[in-house]
């Protein structure tokens, strides 16, 4: 279904488009689905920055990358489809705007690692969910920096969010892992 | 910070092309300022822009205490690492910044959005870019969200059926399995109904 | 044994339920019902998935809206849709993830889960990932998967909607076979010949409580 080159070609335009679009609506319902209790903790979190980092290891860097970017795109425009129901300009130009540029890469690196590496045991997941994250603080950072003029205030200020986006890099390779099982053979990898 | 917020004022009427400029030139010139005053001043302009569109109250009062609460956030950590002053000059930049971008969204409606950029980029067609189907993915997102979200009720029911309301995989598996199959069904509708004859 | 007391629910504004009032001695109980008549509401509320905003439901002496987690151990729950309950990659590891709560070891849960499956015509499919089974098949493994915890009742809401002719009727047999109280949610009349009480639900309201036959005449005529 969702294989990236060999697959995609056969099934054409359509199923690509279907993918992307499909995707841009999950990455949108993780946030409007709150209270997913990870780790047997009380407090329930919105996942909604873990699903570029699920296209990515589902999907592939290229329908993921494309999924994220309409995704953004749309909110941009104005539809409601980041958490809390935000839309418009508004997100990208504050302080964590670059977190969501970041996603575009986060969905890249992240399907990339998966597509490079055939095998899609639960390591290669891992590697694939740490090093997307990474691409998004590698984005993020460096804005909220510019915006603080001190980039120290930003290394201190992003750290806040760490433990929590740590903890959805590993649910995302644990689900990532259970669902290459589920459906092998069908997904990027 | 949510959506499109029905009105007839100038701001409102103001076409969408003039608009994003500039509100670009704003948010972008704050950061060419460093004078927290010339910010400050700014900060007003945009709030001014607010009376003139005659946003709901409501609304307004939404925007700004999360707004505020940021802007806050922000000054704290400022002063505490860097110096007052740059406290000051961050936070009213946030403050410009995204109250001006949060302005344009709120008095501009996504169709006129979508109509501009199909507009404006018509000439990347060239390059293979196909501006005129922004619309036509804006509606089709729409449409994977409301059957995504029945889906996802769907699957925290059964998850509580099974007595794992509070497992992540027995949500996010058989949700993302589903996905993939809405997916899937979607692409044969679509190419049932042309989409891959398309050059 | 299910009770409905009063029971009545209304989403926001929108009122699907009202006045049902029924005990449910019998082992084989179905609701039938045109769409949006509430039978899926009225469904969800014995296993406390819907808390209804009237009266209430009982299951065994226990208030599904107070008591859920007890209640859904002894009442399991089948949807028309398997993927949903579907969590496990194998088939074998989706039966036994219902033992996680349980103290019997990993190879313990794996060799109850395989007999079960072979018990329902499933013997071979242990290893065989989930999601590539047939829909019979995907139904028959959520079904074991709920009867693995050894629940008293079984609620199933449609859960042949997806499948063929002669998979409802081997679904249906399998179910009439069980030794649990079977509640059944369906639109396949002719499948309800041997069931013991068949209840008629119409916008909300109970319209007819008999055995299968004048029911389903009953129904007929209504839906004309
Ligand atoms: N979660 C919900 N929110 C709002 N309305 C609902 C919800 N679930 C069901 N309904 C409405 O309640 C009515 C009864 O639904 P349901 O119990 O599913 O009926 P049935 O299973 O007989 O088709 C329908 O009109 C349906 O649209
Ligand atoms: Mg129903």
């Amino acid at each position: 279904m969702t294989t990236e080159n060999s697959s995609e070609a056969k099934r054409g335009s359509a199923a690509a488009l279907a993918t992307t679009v499909v995707f841009a609506g999950f990455i949108a319902v993780l946030g409007v689905f709150p209270g997913l209790y990870v780790g047997g903790g009380s407090v329930p979190v919105v996942l909604q920055n873990a699903g570029p980092l699920l296209a990515g290891v589902v999907l592939g860097a290229r329908r993921a990358t494309a999924a994220v970017v309409l995704f953004l795109a749309l909110t941009a425009i104005g539809l409601p489809l980041l958490s809390g129901g935000r839309a418009g300009v508004a997100p990208f130009v504050g302080p964590s705007g670059g977190f969501l540029f970041g996603w575009i890469l986060s969905a890249l690196v992240a399907g990339a690692v998966v597509t490079r590496f055939k095998r899609t045991g639960l390591p290669v997941l891992l590697l694939a969910a740490a090093l997307g994250l990474l691409a998004d603080y590698a984005v993020g950072v460096p804005y909220l920096a510019f915006y603080l003029g001190d980039l120290r205030a930003a290394v201190v200020q992003s750290l806040v969010f760490l433990p929590g986006d740590v903890a959805k890099v590993l649910a995302v390779a644990l689900i990532a892992a259970v669902l290459h099982r589920a459906l092998p053979g069908r997904l990027a990898g | 910070m949510t959506g499109y917020q029905p009105g007839t004022s100038p701001l409102h009427r103001a076409p969408t092309g003039v608009k994003f400029v500039g509100m670009l030139v704003i948010a972008t010139g704050v950061f060419v300022l460093s004078a927290p005053t010339w910010v400050g001043g700014v900060c007003l302009l945009v709030l001014a822009g607010y009376a003139v569109a005659r946003l709901p109250l409501r609304y307004c009062w939404r925007v700004s205490r999360s707004l505020a609460l940021i802007a806050l956030l922000l000054f704290a950590v400022q002063w505490w690492l860097v110096s007052l002053d740059a406290a000051w000059l961050v936070s009213l930049r946030l403050v410009a910044a995204v109250g001006v971008a949060n302005l344009f969204t709120a008095t501009t409606r996504v169709d006129d959005v979508v109509s501009s950029i199909e507009r404006a980029a018509a000439p990347l067609r060239r390059f293979g870019v196909r501006p005129d189907r922004l619309g036509l993915l804006a509606g089709l997102t729409m449409q994977a969200v409301s059957t995504l979200s029945l889906i996802a009720g769907q699957v925290r029911e059964a998850a509580k059926a099974r007595g794992a309301d509070r497992s992540v995989i027995a949500f996010a598996v058989p949700f993302l399995v589903r996905t993939l199959r809405h997916a899937d069904d979607l692409g044969e509708a679509l190419a049932a109904r042309g989409e891959d004859d398309r050059a | 044994m299910i009770e409905f007391d009063g029971l009545g629910h209304s989403y926001g504004d929108r009122r699907v339920l009202s006045g049902v009032t029924l005990r449910l001695p019998e082992r084989r109980v179905a609701f039938v019902g045109a769409n949006g008549s509430g039978k899926s509401t009225l469904a969800r509320t014995i296993n406390g998935l819907v808390h209804p905003t009237e009266g209430r439901a009982l299951v065994d002496g226990l208030d599904p809206a107070r008591d859920g987690r007890a209640v859904r151990r002894r009442v399991g729950f089948v949807f028309s849709n398997p993927d949903s309950q579907i969590v496990m990659p194998t088939a074998g590891e989706d039966v036994a993830f219902s033992l996680r709560r349980t103290t019997l070891s990993k190879k313990e849960r794996a060799a109850r889960a395989a007999e079960l499956l072979a018990e329902f015509g499933l013997d071979g499919y242990a290893d065989h990932p989930a999601h590539y089974l047939s829909g019979g098949q995907k139904q028959l493994l959520a079904l074991c998967a709920m009867l693995v915890t050894e629940p008293d009742v079984l609620v199933c809401d449609e859960p042949t909607t997806l499948l063929d002719l002669r998979n409802k009727r081997q679904f249906v047999h399998r179910l009439e076979a069980l030794r649990q109280q079977v509640v059944l949610v369906t639109h396949d009349l002719d499948l309800l010949e041997r069931f013991d009480r068949v209840i008629v639900l119409d916008e909300g309201h109970v319209v007819a409580d008999d055995r299968p036959e004048p029911a389903l005449r009953h129904y007929r005529k209504l839906v004309g």
